[in-house]
């Protein structure tokens, strides 16, 4: 398989109060035109190693590699224009906080219609159908009154759509989807991952995607990262996941509720400091 | 008791074309110590049924009532202390220049309380971060700790009736579980009750007694848990849903 991205010891640390505190501590792993996924428990990591890659770590916060290739080229030896370059054009982000990441005071329409001239040269109004067909594609129903809204006028989930929507305006050859789908109902959440699935399949896009729905991301991806306290603790195909041997991936496979098998509790995790000296594993393939 | 009567609910927002129905004719009763679901398609109102209960959609019709008293226009503070909401959005919902110390010591004062020291710590106990999150700021925090800033803001003024939207939604599978199970025994100790969205099935199983099924605005099946668990729904977009979640 063609690697898309490569990264060798991947570290962002921020200046805290008590010290530095690493965030990421030196993940090394490969994307090919995959599916791949970062699993891991809240704080571990996912985020920062997502927005590392597109040097969107703001200061004081500090990024460092070995290097992170892509296509064979350092993006840390990039000027920050090149760079600006990268994002735009070879690899998009769907972050975390879809509403944040919109312009509050731009109808939605315009925002689409802008995003999607400024990477063709297409008419207003082709650009405006496109927009309409955007949405449509990320299942929003009244597309029409969609456009001429604002962001803090659409519910949780019709803001994620809108993000993912945006993002594949440019055609990227890879797309970093941070819990693209965490405000989104099975049905609709089906549709997004279809379209992502079909970009990777006949596009060969590289698709990273963060997530903690074990579930979701054992039956969508096709390798999966399991990340703790900033390093890569396991590696396994997908559809291994639930096999999983790590105590750390066990425990959070346990910790899911269950509709079939009803409890009074559920299972927390109990830490062992060992997980997190442990060397990172390698996600390179 | 009934602690939250809903009854013939409806919120809309614009005029003319853009005129939205987000909540046509919603009708529900929580009892009070009962924790009841509401899931649904996206978009389909549920936020905004909570929005309407703490004040949030200025247009609404209906009947709201809460431990008896129906809900005027205005609210007045000690509707605050009865009744709390933890929003969908942790990016949105916490201030981004004040520390998670100010957010949680700000609101105990606003209702009274006098320890605000040792109650800003236990909270933070109480939501799993501990001390060391104390002087953080929202943009020092991971996702998950965020949500769980906003839960521990909600429960600090010590509210009965708890408006949960997508609570866990952010958060990684162990802190749920974590989450869940604070919220199960504050439920159980204080006699709390809770009226949570979320869009995943297993976790509304888990935390529910009962539960409606919302599309394009409209309630379309009001079931209990044993009935989700055996996956026996009457109306198509409820089978839908639970087929699609299996
Ligand atoms: N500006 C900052 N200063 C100090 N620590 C930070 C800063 N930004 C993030 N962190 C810390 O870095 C760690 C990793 O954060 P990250 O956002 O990558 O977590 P995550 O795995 O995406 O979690 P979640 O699932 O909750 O989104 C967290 O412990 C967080 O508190
Ligand atoms: N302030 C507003 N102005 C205009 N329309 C709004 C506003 N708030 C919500 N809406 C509309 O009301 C409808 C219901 O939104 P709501 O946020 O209640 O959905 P939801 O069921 O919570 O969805 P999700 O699961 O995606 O969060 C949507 O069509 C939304 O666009
Ligand atoms: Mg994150
Ligand atoms: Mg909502």
């Amino acid at each position: 398989m063609d690697t898309l991205l490569d990264i060798e010891n991947l570290w962002v640390k921020f200046p805290t109060r008590q010290g530095i505190f690493d965030a990421v501590r030196g993940v090394s792993f490969t994307l090919g035109r995959e599916r791949l996924g970062i699993v891991g428990e809240s704080g571990s990591g996912k985020s920062m190693t997502g927005r590392a890659i597109l040097r969107l770590i703001r200061p004081p916060g500090m990024v460092e590699a070995d290097h992170i290739n892509l296509d064979g080229v350092d993006l840390l030896q990039k000027s920050e224009k090149a760079m600006r370059e990268v994002r735009g054009e070879r690899i998009s982000m769907v972050m975390q906080d879809p509403k944040f990441s919109l312009n509050p005071v731009m109808t939605i329409g315009d925002q689409i219609i802008e995003a999607y001239r400024l990477h063709s040269t297409a008419s207003k109004s082709e650009a405006r159908t496109k927009a309409l067909e955007m949405l449509e594609a990320v299942s929003i129903r009244n597309p029409e009154r969609v456009m001429r809204a604002y962001p803090h006028e659409m519910s949780g989930g019709m803001g994620q759509r809108i993000m993912i929507a945006m993002m594949l305006i440019p055609n990227p050859e890879i797309l970093i989807a941070d819990e693209p789908t965490s405000a989104l109902d099975v049905s609709v959440q089906r549709q997004v991952l279809d379209i992502m699935d079909k970009l990777v399949k006949e596009r060969g896009m590289g698709l990273i995607f963060i997530s903690h729905d074990l579930n979701l991301v054992a039956d969508f991806c096709d390798r999966v990262l399991i990340m703790y306290a900033g390093r890569i603790v396991e590696v396994c195909d997908a559809d291994k996941l639930h096999d999983a041997q790590h105590p750390y991936t066990r425990g959070l496979l346990n910790s899911l509720p269950r509709l079939d098998t009803p409890r009074d509790r559920l299972d927390v995790l109990t830490r062992d400091p060992a997980w997190s000296d442990t060397p990172s594993v390698s996600g390179r393939l | 008791m009934t602690m939250l009567s809903i009854e013939k609910l409806n919120v809309w927002f614009g005029t003319g074309r853009d005129r939205v129905d987000a909540v046509k004719a919603a009708s529900f009763d929580v009892g009070a110590g009962e924790s009841f679901g509401l899931v649904g398609e996206s978009g389909s109102g549920k936020s905004t049924i909570l929005r309407a209960i703490t004040g949030l959609a200025p247009t609404w019709s209906g009947r709201i009532t809460v431990d008896g008293r129906a809900i005027e226009r205005t609210r007045p503070r000690a509707f605050y202390k009865q009744v709390q909401m933890v929003f969908q959005d942790p990016y949105a919902s916490l201030h981004p220049r004040h520390s998670v110390d100010a957010v949680l010591g700000e609101t105990l004062q606003l209702h009274g309380f006098k320890d605000i020291d040792a109650r800003v710590v236990r909270l933070l106990d109480d939501v799993g971060l501990g001390q060391k999150f104390r002087f953080r700021y929202p943009h020092q925090l991971s996702g998950g700790q965020r949500q769980r800033v906003a839960i521990a803001r909600a429960l600090a003024p010590e509210p009965q009736l708890l408006l949960l939207d997508e609570p866990t939604s952010a958060l990684d599978v162990s802190v749920q579980a974590e989450i869940l199970n604070l919220l199960a025994d504050l439920r159980q100790e204080h006699g709390l009750t809770y009226l949570m969205v979320s869009h995943d099935l297993s976790v509304v199983g888990h935390m529910c007694d009962r539960l409606a099924v919302m599309k394009d605005g409209e309630i379309v099946e009001i079931m209990n848990v044993a009935a989700l668990r055996a996956m026996q729904a009457t109306h198509p977009y409820s089978q839908h849903l639970l087929q699609a979640s299996v």
